[in-house]
């Protein structure tokens, strides 16, 4: 198959063979057996026994590439910090490996009595992390940090064989990033000329750069160079990490009451960065902010509104609720706020489109996050919109975005947790919504709540694009299941409680969030079952359990309401296999959970 | 002895070592990605192994000779240990490791002791064994004959 975006070598044609995996492991042993094993896959295998020395390769030559497998016991740097770098700096799927232990078990579910080994990868992103032992915890951390996968060792060549997909994916979602990017540009142009088009960010660039190469901090640049010769016609900024970090500095010296663009530009003191730019990235972040206080009102049940992969084809079918909302922040939201975290989250988090994205899958934890938060993460058509939503929650969660993307979500959570405190006073209300929404029990999260929006986001993140019209049915039938679920609910929040509370990374980050998720946790749970459902609409009607179901979600759930929940175990996680399988189920299935609000609030566009 | 009998005693000797535990599938598996352009790929892998673990061994055994522990630094080696041992199919080295580091993390030192000692009791085992496997494989060739798999 051939991948136009993103794959510089002229290999492609006999893709996957040739696939530049690069092997990080200080064990010399597995070294040798992991060469091996790849080289039978037809694979050009660099082998490497230091994380700093593949670190070095890495940055020197960024393109050498297409996947990265590291182990994640290693004596001179931990490997997820290999991880958080590699994904941060370098958009590059990262491979983790987990030794085989009895524990391992679904790596981003939290329960650590699992049940049986993982011998099937998980996709999550394009990072795929290999950790020695199997402990749950670590196997989390890895998913946090953005690993797309997790082999636990031994590893099969049956695996190894398969890694291919997620480069193959993530190039994927390139393209479609790219063409949902210019889908909704121009449609957005056409509706209004804001300034907020002015700079690429709003398309979401970071979400379409997350699928290129991502530059190092101090390289920000337009990505013109996006290796995609449609690119849009106008210079994304990238929000890197480190760029989002600097802004919310500058923020809060200004003090959030009193910031604007121009203030916040020059403290920043990054030259090429244009008031524009600060500007749509303020609306965004203050969308961002206001949603968590939201949320933590309410307990969004939108979750896992997974911006759908779907193109964005109803983008204009914002009703005369959208077009009162500030359909820029919306955009814009969607497309700054997603990134900052989404160094990592980018690839999960679909806020472009991705269709089927197994980012999504893997990040079902992610779009869980999202749920709560960002309940309308409209999908293809409000990709933008949508991604406000998930960029919040994310921003929030880092934690639980890092499990979707696994990126370098510990940065990406400082960042936009500095303000904790004053995002949660803030009353932002820049969207009106329908009055069927505000029956919605997170009346904050108006936006989200557009159905338009629902829709698309629906598709739950690893789920394939949901059209309108497919959402429209299964939001129905999800309706039941969402009933279900409720009732299921105080049960298993308290699981997913502890899931996000098992998540050490989060701690630092979310001790200030941990006011919002407490009150989220209070809130009415049918957000979380939505998000259930929407992760794994295919569960919801082979009928799986609504606690498997939620349990799926967990990581999104989880962090998205348990932030600073730290080091709760998640041994109650039902059954990972069902987790690491909704993920492919929800590929095929073209469920849409957002119509299940629509339909379960009776707001239909 | 005839080609036949050394490929039948080879054949029996490699399933006594899965039997008996010292070998686990992944042996199975080092095996099988061997091939032509390998053909000594098994036999350097397990090299490599010893080499690896020896040191580690060593390693272990001067830190439990110290005046104070660190029973961090055992509790990392002693999981590099695991970790080599398991990408050989080493299944008793592995197993061992195991209970190892409990006693690590409960930081007991007669435990450890004693588990250093049976750790490496069942490495010199099942590199005697693998020695003496190879060393069967090596006078297959060199009969002109092939290793049966």
């Amino acid at each position: 198959m051939v991948v136009e975006t993103g794959f510089s070598s002229p290999r492609t044609d006999a893709f996957p063979a040739g696939l530049r995996v690069l092997v990080v492991d200080d064990d010399p042993t597995w070294l040798k057996i992991l060469e091996k094993m790849l080289k039978k896959c037809f694979y050009e295998v660099t082998t490497c026994c230091l994380a700093r020395e593949a670190l070095n390769l890495l940055r020197q030559r960024k393109d050498s590439y297409d996947i990265v497998i590291s182990d994640v016991n290693m004596p001179d740097m931990d490997g997820f910090k290999l991880l958080e770098h590699v994904g941060l700096e370098m958009d590059l799927p990262v491979i983790s490996q987990f030794s085989m232990a009895n524990v391992v078990c679904s790596a981003f579910f939290y329960s650590s009595n699992s049940i049986e080994p993982l011998s099937h990868k998980l996709r999550l992103c394009n990072v795929a992390v290999m950790s020695v032992d199997g402990e749950t915890r670590r196997v989390m951390k890895g998913v946090q940090h953005g690993a797309c996968d997790y082999l636990l060792k031994p590893i099969r060549m049956k695996e190894l064989r398969n890694i291919w997909q997620h480069v193959f994916r993530k190039k994927i979602h390139e393209v479609r990033d790219i063409e949902s990017m210019e889908g909704i540009e121009s449609i957005h142009m056409a509706r209004s000329g804001s300034e907020l088009f002015d700079d690429g960010s709003f398309l979401g660039g970071e979400d379409t750069t997350s699928g290129r190469k991502r530059k190092d901090a101090d390289n920000k640049r337009d990505d013109k160079d996006l290796g995609d010769p449609s690119s849009t016609k106008k210079a994304r900024v990238v929000w890197t990490v480190d760029l989002h970090q600097k802004f919310v500095k500058a923020v809060n010296q200004i003090g959030y009451d009193k910031v604007g663009p121009k203030k916040i530009l020059d403290l920043m003191n990054v030259p090429w960065l244009t008031r524009e730019n600060v500007a749509s990235h303020l609306q965004k972040y203050r969308l961002y902010l206001s949603r968590l206080q939201k949320e933590g009102d309410v307990k969004n049940s939108f979750m896992g509104m997974k911006h759908s992969d779907t193109p964005p084809k109803d983008s204009t079918a914002g009703s005369g609720l959208r077009n009162s909302i500030n359909l820029t922040q919306d955009n814009v939201s969607n497309g700054s706020f997603s990134f900052p975290v989404n160094h990592t989250l980018a690839p999960s988090v679909d806020l472009k489109g991705h269709e089927g994205d197994r980012k999504g899958i893997t990040s079902g934890p992610m779009t869980e996050l999202k749920g709560p938060f960002s309940i309308d993460i409209s999908g293809p058509r409000k990709a933008k919109s949508s991604k406000i939503s998930f960029d919040h929650s994310l921003g929030s969660v880092d934690s639980v975005v890092n499990f979707a993307s696994f990126g370098p979500t510990d940065t990406a959570q400082y960042s936009w947790n500095e303000i904790p405190e004053i995002q949660f006073k803030q009353e932002y209300e820049p969207l009106q919504l329908e009055n069927g929404f505000s029956q919605l029990p997170l009346p904050g999260l108006q936006h989200h709540m557009l159905p338009e929006y629902l829709q698309p986001a629906v598709s739950v993140s690893p789920g394939p694009s949901i059209t309108e019209k497919e959402a429209t049915s299964s939001g129905f039938e999800v309706k039941s299941m969402y009933d279900e679920y409720r009732s299921n609910h105080a049960k298993h929040s308290s699981q997913t409680e502890a899931v996000g509370e098992s998540h050490s990374l989060n701690n630092q980050v979310f001790k200030s969030i941990s006011t919002t998720t407490s009150s989220m946790k209070s809130q009415d749970t049918i957000p979380n079952h939505l998000t259930v459902s929407e992760f794994s609409p295919k569960n919801l009607y082979e009928g799986v359990g609504a606690e498997d179901l939620q349990l799926c979600w967990p990581q999104g759930d989880c962090y998205a309401t348990n932030f600073g929940l730290q080091g709760l175990d998640c041994t109650e996680h039902n059954n990972p296999a069902i987790v690491s399988e909704t993920p492919f189920h929800l590929y095929d299935h073209p469920f849409d959970p957002t119509e299940y609000y629509a339909s379960d609030q009776g707001l239909f566009a | 002895m005839d080609l036949v009998q050394l490929q039948r005693q080879l054949v029996n000797y490699r399933t006594s070592l899965y039997h008996e535990g010292f070998l686990d599938e992944q042996f199975t598996q080092l095996q099988e990605l061997q091939d032509e352009n390998n053909p000594d790929f098994v036999v350097e892998v397990v090299s490599l192994f010893f080499e690896d673990s020896e040191r580690l061994l060593n390693e272990l055994s001067k830190a439990l000779e110290q005046q104070i522990i660190d029973f961090k630094r055992m509790d990392a080696r002693v999981h590099q240990l695991k970790g080599s041992s398991s990408s050989i199919g080493a299944q008793r080295v592995r197993q061992l490791c195991v209970i190892f580091r409990n006693y690590c993390e409960a930081q007991n030192v007669e435990g450890c002791l004693k588990c250093l000692q049976q750790v490496k009791h069942e490495y010199s085992i099942v590199k005697t064994k693998l020695e003496s496997m190879f060393q069967l494989e090596q006078q297959i060739l060199n009969a002109g004959g092939s290793i049966p798999v």
